[in-house]
């Protein structure tokens, strides 16, 4: 689609979004947000520059094929079930570091960006190829 | 450069991957043989680890005298198929993958012999089976390869799943998994009124996997695999496992009448009828198939009999086989890979310019053909003691055997006269010898078949005994001996050399006559695969062409249909009891608002006349809902909600728009319009019901108790939706991730252009 409006626009938005989406990702433990959520926010995100800027512009700058972002997001989140197996507890049992009662980081964290990555690549990879039909 | 029949070109030399993976065979085999004075002298080495115990799927691994054998007989012969392939395959494009099939087979394979669990047994069976499809389909460039690959899938994957329900009925029965526990005997097993059930699935399985008689024709088209792994799988090994299947169930199931008269019958018919065929074809390789076949006939017909004799018979040829088989695989392996074929009308002389792979040749034609001193007289002779001690039909195994083993001196008098001796064919001029690698197996498999011959007191002693007395308690002691003194067995052997001879001197007339013979039957165990395969295949194009027509409507109605009548059936009584009590929220104005408007965007969806305006209202409707969710304090619901709401909105209008516009379409007729009113009415009205009678019921508040509670202190998270999402159901959320990457993968299949014709 030819808008000057809406490219320019999309210039601001995109990256608002995707710190939106970074921030909804980073607070999902306590407060409404999380991996999925911050996933589909920067898949609408991705969405309006595909159709402010085509599907060609938005493979370069994301660089790593769709799929390749969901196989590292599996990845990720089955790695980060493997710690729980060192302390033998079960499979993707949390891990936390820092003080006992206010923990600052966790394996459930990371579970959340295998969760992010794996859905945000599942949208890239759709939206991408139905763009391109 | 010399171009091989693989049309790849090799330059002399050998494949460093190849050469370094056959170290773990080789070490695996010396592994195998330092257990051996531990084995020789009854004692079992045992390994128990738990897997699955809820299944009685147990990590246990025995190794007895039988699995020392096969073990032996797998790593040995893995290793020098191993250092061939590394000469064989040189230069060729997948050969890394080659190698790690080859060892991924053999490991399976490995642990099928060593398995002491019935189940665990099975989980290899399996392996060995999907590894089996990868290699015979290892050309997958080539139809003829696929389809081999898939007609031996089908068929062993069948008669696995048979050999699946074996083991479930026999545990019904009362059997234990343990396999090691079987030779206390199994009367309780055998007069089971399940018997006869146990025993057909799991020699369903045996035949299909080791090609008995109807399910033969599988093994010759395997033929298609590169030729290492017919001499590994489909001489030696995998096809042997329903031979070791059988050997391990002989002391549950065996002894009964239906046991001897089945395995006598089916092994005699598949030898005979292998034996026969042998003589068609003018490929090596093919001809060699055949003679597999009338082996793996001839050690089940012996595991039919409850004799020590017959048994040693079957140990002893399994051993005298799997050494000249291999070794005459490889040989015409390296036949194809210098001259470029492997046709015998092709062939001749090759004795000049490839020597030593000749020699191999000569040792283990002559211990197939059973010439004295050579391991397979030895075989040859308790053979037929064996087959005259069989409990039924002594006289059918005699003659059996006889035929099939005179029919076998005619092959090997073939496969060893035909390509090496004679005139040296003109375009043959320029082929040499193999490297080392190549010829080192054919020569040491074809020299022990030699050595065995010669010190056959000692091979009885170390390896045929302990075999036979891990699934056989004989009374008397197991010897071999060259000599036996004038007997019918010897009367028997002499006959089966005479009669070959004569067979190899009419060879072109019996070829004929075979062929000739073959084409008349009016129907082959191939043929009547390929019709049940093509009927299948044309029921399912039948069926799919009328559940899968293409028209999205239709598949939304069919399940929308029948959701509505699956959930409405057992709900009917209720529908007009929890639609006439009024909700809970009567009084919440903003809520009213809301629905108000998302009926209003209802409305619009329907009597759009343009699909912008439908989906404006599609969205609409799907707000109105995140909203209700924000105002009965649900804030995460909502979130997401509204975000896939608007992603699927994008998705939708990428597609939508792409399609020609609403007033083009055909309008349909009102009798359709009709049902999809009616549809989505009684869809709506039943939803509405069901919410309405869960908001009717009280709810069990223990497990968001739970939560509630545990979250902050075991989970260090606020927000209990997500802790349960990544921390306490975080397995959950993994399949549910993993469903989606495979969801949008399949999507991105289908909607890639396709690439070339």
């Amino acid at each position: 689609m030819q808008s000057v409006i809406l490219k320019t626009a999309t210039r601001l938005m995109v990256g608002l979004m995707l710190i939106f989406a970074f921030y909804l990702l980073l607070r999902g433990h306590h407060e409404p947000g999380g991996g999925f959520a911050a996933a589909l926010v920067a898949g609408t995100a991705f969405a309006l520059f595909v159709i402010a800027e085509g599907p060609g512009k938005v493979r370069a700058a994301i660089r790593l094929r769709p799929t390749t972002i969901s196989m590292i997001g599996l990845a990720v989140a089955v790695l980060s079930g493997i710690p729980g197996l060192f302390l033998s507890r079960p499979f993707l049992s949390g891990v936390w570091w820092g003080p006992q009662t206010q923990p600052f980081v966790g394996t459930p964290l990371v579970f959340d960006i295998g969760v992010f990555l794996a859905v945000l690549g599942a949208i890239l990879a759709v939206l991408l190829a139905l763009e391109e039909i | 450069m010399v171009t091989t029949g693989n049309g790849h070109t090799s330059h002399h030399g050998y494949c460093r991957f190849g050469l370094v993976a056959s170290l773990l065979p080789a070490l695996l085999f010396l592994f195998f043989l330092s257990c051996w004075p531990d084995i020789v002298q009854g004692r079992a080495l045992v390994v128990d680890r738990p897997w699955v115990p809820s299944l009685d799927l147990i990590l246990r691994f025995r190794l007895d005298g039988l699995s020392l054998l096969f073990a032996l007989i797998v790593s040995g012969v893995g290793t020098f198929v191993s250092l061939y392939s590394a000469g064989y395959m040189v230069g060729h494009r997948h050969r890394r993958r080659f190698f790690c099939y080859l060892h991924a087979f053999m490991l399976a394979m490995l642990g099928l012999v060593l398995a002491d669990n019935l189940l665990l047994l099975f989980v290899f069976w399996e392996a060995t089976t999907v590894f089996s499809y990868l290699l015979i389909g290892f050309d997958h460039e080539s139809g003829s390869a696929r389809e081999n690959a898939r007609q031996s899938l089908l068929i062993t994957a069948g008669g696995g799943l048979a050999l699946l329900i074996g083991i479930l009925l026999l545990k019904i029965a009362g059997g234990s998994y343990t396999i090691s526990t079987w030779l206390a005997g199994g009367d309780q097993i055998r007069e089971h009124f399940l018997y006869p059930f146990i025993f057909v699935a799991i020699f369903l399985g045996a035949m299909t996997k080791s090609a008995q008689f109807p399910f033969h024709f599988w093994l010759p088209n395997a033929m298609s695999a590169p030729t290492p792994i017919s001499a590994f799988l489909h001489a030696a090994t995998m096809v042997k496992a329903g031979i070791y299947l059988l050997m391990r169930c002989h002391p549950l199931l065996g002894g009964t009448v239906t046991w001897m008269a089945t395995l006598v019958l089916v092994g005699g018919i598949t030898a005979v009828w292998g034996a026969v065929q042998a003589f068609g074809p003018r490929d090596l390789k093919r001809i060699l198939a055949y003679t597999t076949l009338m082996a793996l006939g001839i050690l089940t017909m012996f595991l039919g009999g409850e004799s020590t004799e017959a048994l040693t018979a079957a140990a002893t040829f399994l051993l005298v086989h799997a050494l000249y088989k291999a070794a005459l695989f490889l040989a015409v392996g390296s036949i194809d890979h210098q001259t470029g074929t492997r046709q015998l009308d092709r062939l001749g002389g090759l004795w000049r310019v490839m020597p030593i792979t000749a020699l191999g040749v000569a040792a283990a034609t002559l211990s197939m053909s059973g010439f004295p001193l050579f391991f397979g007289f030895i075989g040859k002779e308790i053979m037929y003691s064996g087959a005259l001690a069989e409990h039924l039909f002594p006289g059918f195994a005699a003659v059996a055997a006889l035929v099939a083993n005179a029919l076998m001196v005619a092959v090997a008098a073939i496969v060893l006269f035909g390509p090496f001796a004679g005139r040296l064919a003109a375009p043959m001029e320029p082929v040499k010898e193999t490297p080392w690698l190549m010829w080192l197996g054919p020569i040491v498999l074809g020299g022990l078949g030699i050595l065995f011959g010669l010190i056959p007191e000692w091979v009885s002693y170390a390896l045929i005994e302990p075999a036979v007395l891990s699934f056989h308690s004989a009374g008397e002691e197991i010897r071999l001996s060259i000599w036996h003194g004038f007997n019918l067995p010897l009367l028997l052997s002499v006959l089966t050399l005479t009669s070959g001879a004569a067979l190899y001197i009419f060879r072109t007339q019996v070829c004929t006559l075979t062929v000739a013979t073959f084409a008349r039957l009016p129907f082959s165990a191939e043929g009547l695969y390929a019709a049940s395969l093509a009927g299948f295949m044309r029921s399912a194009e039948i069926i799919t062409a009328r559940v899968q027509n293409g028209s999205l409507h239709f598949y939304l109605a069919v399940i929308i249909g029948f959701v509505v009548f699956a959930v409405a059936w057992p709900w009917l009584g209720n529908i007009a009891i929890t639609l006439s009590r009024p909700g809970q929220f009567g009084g919440n104005s903003a809520a009213i608002a809301l629905l108000l408007f998302i009926a209003a965007a209802v409305v619009v969806v329907v009597t759009a006349r343009k699909r912008l305006a439908a989906i404006g209202g599609l969205s609409g409707v799907g707000a109105g809902v995140a909203l209700l969710f924000l105002l009965f304090g649900a804030p995460d619901i909502a979130l997401t909600q509204l975000l896939v709401e608007t992603l699927t909105i994008i998705f939708v209008s990428i597609v939508l728009l792409r399609l020609p516009p609403m007033e083009q379409a055909k309008k349909r007729s009102a009798r359709r319009r009709g049902i999809d009113a009616l549809l989505s009415i009684s869809v709506g009205l039943l939803l509405a019901s069901l919410l309405a009678g869960i908001g009717q019921t009280p709810l069990d508040r223990s497990l968001t108790d739970f939560f509630e509670a545990n979250s902050y202190l075991a989970a260090h998270g606020r927000n209990i939706v997500n802790v349960i999402l990544v921390d306490f159901r975080s397995l959950d959320t993994l399949g549910e991730i993993i469903v989606v990457v495979i969801a949008a993968w399949a999507a991105v299949t289908l909607l890639r252009k396709p690439e070339g014709p």
